[in-house]
């Protein structure tokens, strides 16, 4: 548990020094989200039927950015055999590490979908669907993103692999966030539930295994 | 007859198809050190990786303190100094510190790198990153230390000063097991050649 505190006491000193990354991902949220209006049309109608994917597409697109890092950085300079040294097992590492890239991302990502949903015209009505989807779904961005960075740890080309195996996982997310906005709420918000209840213990394992691999 | 500590029986460790490591055996008792010895790519560093179970083994196996879980016992010292180029020489050390619940202040001043503590890290030369990462030895409080080319880059007067370091560590029954091909101040270690 001390282990556990500290990994994580670790990596948001390292997210808050290199800030850059964070608001990186920020901006590409609010830039990608402001570019759809330009493209499909400024009419209101049309956006607000819209908003709840182009909200949910970007917050995943975003997720995505930071994963590159989230291994790689430790694993080029060594830290990260200090990391799997630190007494705790691999899988909890990545645990710390999947928490920490929810912290650092996923919630500022949810605080920033409220001006982009307002900015869409999204119903006010709507926004706690929306915002209760991104909850949960963000989290389990950041666990599959944890397990495929992981994955792809060492391998040639990892950054150009990495969205390729996250985003097909990612389809469920996609289906229920933006369907709870759409309809039936709690229904779509219990399967995402569901898939993040699955994601929460499988995921840290399967990156554990992954960092054991690419360490060897 | 004191007891091993640190008992490795017939290691064997494949890199790709090539046997790297074949049937190495060792002990090191209470406050032993073991010096690996031998040419490039004798394995040295497979060796090291190895016993603090980042490499799997493919054969043999490791005991300490007849336990064959090293979770925890090890601080490991690679040709990585994992040393984060953001932060202060203190809070780079802060993470092992947390963990082990020693104080970082002691084991920069004895590598002299307190003048330093407020610095990035991405300021410091070669050879004080590497003092800082040999720092983070002391602050581990493993008492089974792995070192991989320890004092590269690091002039006289620290590795005099990591010299008392090793000397203090293995007065309190800590262990050492080194690779390196300058000389060490680790009087009375066993060598052990590879290759």
């Amino acid at each position: 548990m001390k282990a556990f505190a500290a990994l994580l006491a670790r990596e948001i000193r390292l997210a808050a020094r290199h800030g850059g990354d964070t608001f990186g991902a920020l901006l590409f949220f609010f830039v990608a989200g402001a570019l759809f209006p330009l493209a499909i049309g400024p009419s209101p109608q049309v956006l607000a039927n819209t908003a709840p994917g182009i909200v949910w597409v970007c917050a995943l697109l975003a997720a995505l950015l930071p994963l590159d890092r989230l291994f790689g950085a430790d694993f080029e300079d060594g830290s990260l055999d200090h990391l799997l040294l630190s007494g705790l097992p691999a899988s909890l590492v990545a645990l710390g590490k999947a928490v920490s890239h929810w912290l650092v991302t996923g919630v500022p990502l949810l605080v920033a979908a409220v001006p982009l949903a307002v900015m869409l015209h999204l119903p006010n009505a709507l926004l706690p669907a929306l915002l209760g989807g991104l909850l949960m779904g963000t989290a389990v961005l950041s666990l599959l993103g944890t397990a495929c960075a992981a994955i792809v740890l060492g391998a040639r080309r990892g950054g150009v692999l990495l969205p390729v195996l996250v985003l097909p996982l990612t389809t469920p997310v996609l289906i229920f966030g933006a369907a709870a906005v759409a309809s039936e709420p709690r229904a779509n918000l219990l399967l995402l539930g569901a898939y993040l209840a699955a994601c929460l213990p499988l995921c840290p394992v399967a990156a554990g295994a992954a960092l054991r691999g690419a360490i060897d | 007859m004191v007891t091993p500590r640190l008992q490795a029986e017939s290691l064997s460790v494949f890199r790709g198809d090539r046997l790297v490591l074949d049937r190495v055996g060792f002990t090191v008792a209470s406050g032993g050190a073991l010096l690996l010895l031998g040419p490039n790519g004798a394995g040295k560093s497979t060796l090291l990786r190895a016993v603090a179970g980042l490499k799997r083994l493919d054969g043999g196996r490791l005991l300490f303190d007849g336990s064959d879980e090293f979770l925890g016992k090890v601080a490991y010292l690679g040709h990585l100094d994992g040393i984060k180029p953001g932060l202060t020489p203190a809070e780079n050390l802060s993470f092992a510190a947390r963990i082990s619940g020693r104080p970082v202040g002691p084991a920069l001043e004895a590598l002299a790198l307190a003048p330093l503590a407020g610095l990035p890290a991405r300021m410091l030369s070669a050879g004080q990153k590497r003092r800082l990462a040999l720092a983070r030895l002391c602050v581990s409080g493993a008492p089974l230390w792995l070192l991989d080319e320890p004092t590269l880059g690091v002039d006289a007067a620290s590795v005099a000063a990591f010299g008392t370091i090793l000397a203090g560590h293995r007065a309190a029954g800590g262990l050492v097991l080194a690779a390196t091909h300058l000389p060490l101040p680790l009087p009375d270690a066993t060598e052990l050649r590879l290759g």
